[in-house]
């Protein structure tokens, strides 16, 4: 089977859908989602709910994409299988799901692609967006820049200091970058920013989500856009393996990749689909963005989900050594199917990270971003528990070349003097 | 007195209602009783805001511009609790003003709508202004809301379809938050040839009072605006006022906008 009839199939309208997969018409899975947003905003979200719709039955839009998807994002990506990082893991085959192969360097690309055509069928010219690590923004821009459409990036202002490559790749690819001031300075006040953009000129701007939550119809459509990740990854270990994997292992920041790649799986009740969250400095220290794991349900961005909150409803600020998952909330469909018991949350450290990180550098030759280290890390746990026999399927959302200067710093690269010394 | 009596009174007095807004908590919890009993008398003493919006601190107010973020953030880091709204409400009900609270539905959700409204309706509260809660979402809210005899008030935008305005007019309670321009809170040069349409498409749906914010700051903005709304909402001019020049700028602000809404 083609991509593109896999892009097909899952973009079909009409076909009853299995009950838990798609939200209600208001957006909800189960008590989370829905559109926790101000009025002023939800005229703009009912129009891209409908062409969202509309697009999904129109084979010259699905076509467009799928086109777009093949021959400049370069799908369907390669699945790799980690022989020498396996021999860390207990010996579990450990394969990886490539989006660091992606045009861009990342999994982002599949749902910026979907959303500008979308944005070309609105007849908008101004995309927004919000970045953390810069790999959504750099999709977006670059979206931006192959349909001719004017961009602005927000982006806190400690991400743009952490990630001034990506800040450098932005601009030159045409868009705005604005760094924000406000708050913690990373991506939560990025997408507050976003939205107070919005809401003053959604009437010829686009608001470009880069993760699947947000309010309805956001969660759902990036996850559509990003499934394709799991429906090839499901017909590659097939091919490879001749069965499923015992397996799924994703980070979760907003969880856009875990989402992509567990839905592939989600019909397939032995597959177990594990998500890991940004430990930070471990749990007990305070300092992470384990939002499943240690959050409490509210509303932020324009979604009811787990969240890091306070004793007041106050939203604490994450943190992890990845830009890319520092972020408090996370995607309403993540806490469904945790409380539903479908998929697994666990926390993974900083320090685990960047030795999953190396590791796989040296064993493999493949840096990996950090975001997608913390799968990597969660996949040696894994395979350590599950021993020789198991087979884990790891999405390696995105490359690491964003993440040098946090390498350089953490492993003490740039000193040539200096030992490795940790 | 309930919010439609306070409509009423003024309508009485052929003018319209002058809300003014201001963060609790600001810039400490005891200083923003001092500021909204400004609010309520006005250098003469005898004009004030008809009725003062409590607004609730929150983390990520994405409805708020810089100004009110910032107030925000100061009340915050003073070390603002959820409870101390309670407590200014209760400070404004006794001055004989009458306080709604503008809150974002996290804090909300997280005490519980019911306690929320409970609690606020015990210090003297009369209604809840929640500019991230649309009624599709409400629920909970219109059941604790109805329980407690509290108004709840739902904002209509220039971009709410005849259907929305309808939905929302229905639910709403108190009096419709007309939100003037398109973007979040801030003074602004002009108030927006929108608002006046906005009004008169959403009285098509309701015989509730119609109050307009977003970006009105002097009184002149405000008697042009008390020209074709039932309230006129101002918010970014108290808090730079009050940050300027405290209590005393507050009461000059607030005859400013008094004279505004009774200038027609």
């Amino acid at each position: 089977m083609t991509v593109g009839a896999e892009t097909a199939r899952a973009h079909r309208p009409g076909k009853p859908v299995p009950e838990g997969h798609d939200p209600d018409e208001r957006g909800h899975f189960g008590v989370y989602g829905g559109r926790f947003m101000p009025e002023a905003l939800i005229a703009a979200q009912d129009e891209l709910a409908a062409e969202y719709a509309k697009a999904q039955g129109d084979p010259q839009y699905l076509a467009e994409l799928d086109d777009l998807l093949r021959n400049y994002a370069g799908r369907p990506s390669l699945l790799t299988e980690a022989k020498r990082f396996a021999e860390h893991a207990g010996g579990a085959r450990i394969l990886l799901k490539r989006e660091d192969l992606n045009h861009t360097g990342s999994h982002k690309i599949n749902n910026v692609l979907g959303q500008a055509l979308l944005v070309k069928r609105m007849g908008k010219r101004r995309v927004i967006a919000e970045t953390g690590a810069g790999q959504h923004g750099v999709a977006t821009a670059t979206a931006c820049a192959l349909l001719d459409l004017e961009c602005v990036v927000y982006m806190g202002k400690v991400d743009t200091e952490r990630q001034a490559l990506n800040v450098a790749r932005m601009r030159l690819l045409g868009a705005e970058v604005i760094p924000v001031n406000s708050g913690s300075a990373t991506l939560k006040d990025a997408i507050n920013e976003a939205l107070r953009d919005w809401v003053t000129n959604v009437d010829h701007t686009h608001y470009l989500l880069g993760t699947a939550a947000g309010s309805h119809p956001f969660p759902m459509m990036v996850r559509n856009f990003h499934k394709v990740i799991g429906d090839e990854a499901r017909r590659q270990v097939l091919e490879l393996t001749g069965r499923l994997p015992d397996v799924v292992a994703a980070c979760v920041g907003g969880g856009s990749n875990a989402i992509g790649i567990f839905h592939g799986f989600i019909d397939d009740p032995g597959v177990r689909l594990v998500g890991f969250e940004p430990g930070g400095h471990g749990i007990s220290s305070g300092e992470h963005g384990a939002t499943l794991c240690e959050g409490t349900p509210g509303t932020l961005h324009g979604a009811r989900s787990y969240l890091l909150q306070d004793d007041d409803g106050q939203v604490i600020e994450a943190y992890s050594i990845s830009a890319g998952l520092d972020y408090p909330g996370v995607g309403p469909e993540h806490s469904y199917l945790k409380d539903i018991g479908r998929a697994e949350y666990r926390s993974i450290t900083d320090d685990e990270a960047m030795q999953a990180f190396r590791l796989l550098s040296r064993t493999e030759g493949i840096i990996p971003a950090i975001e997608s280290a913390h799968a990597l890390a969660g996949a040696i746990k894994l395979g350590q528990e599950l021993g020789p026999d198991a087979i884990i399927l790891v999405n390696l959302s995105g490359r690491g070349d964003k993440d040098m200067d946090t390498a350089a710093k953490y492993f003490g690269l740039v000193d040539e003097s200096k030992e490795e010394s940790r | 007195m309930n919010l439609r009596e306070v409509f009423q009174a003024c309508r009485e007095e052929q003018r319209a209602a002058l809300i003014g807004y201001l963060p609790a908590g600001f810039p400490t919890v005891e200083e923003s009783k001092e500021l909204f009993s400004a609010m309520l008398t006005g250098t003469d003493g005898s004009t004030g805001c008809d009725i003062v919006e409590v607004g609730i601190p929150f983390s990520d107010p994405v409805m708020d511009g810089p100004t009110i973020q910032a107030a925000s953030d100061k009340a915050l880091r003073a070390g603002f609790r959820l409870r101390d709204a309670f407590d200014v409400v209760s400070s404004i009900a006794d001055a004989g003003g009458h306080a709604v609270v503008m809150t974002y539905w996290n804090p909300v959700h997280h005490y519980g709508p019911d306690a929320f409204a409970r609690d606020l309706k015990a210090a003297g509260g009369l209604g809840v202004i929640t500019p991230d809660l649309i009624p599709d979402e409400g629920e909970d809210w219109i059941a604790a809301t109805d329980a407690h005899g509290l108004d709840r008030i739902f904002l209509v935008a220039p971009s709410s379809t005849e259907e929305r305005l309808a939905l929302t007019a229905k639910a709403t309670s108190g009096f419709v938050y007309a939100t003037s321009v398109m973007g979040v809170t801030g003074a602004r040069e002009s108030v927006g040839a929108a608002a006046a349409g906005l009004v008169q498409r959403t009285r098509a749906h309701t015989d509730l009072p119609i109050g307009v914010g977003l970006g009105v700051r002097s009184g002149e903005q405000v008697a042009e605006v008390a020209g074709f709304a039932d309230g006129v909402i101002v918010g970014s001019a108290f808090v730079t006022r009050a940050e300027q020049d405290g209590p005393a700028g507050v009461r000059e602000l607030v005859a400013e906008l008094a004279r505004g809404v009774r200038s027609r």
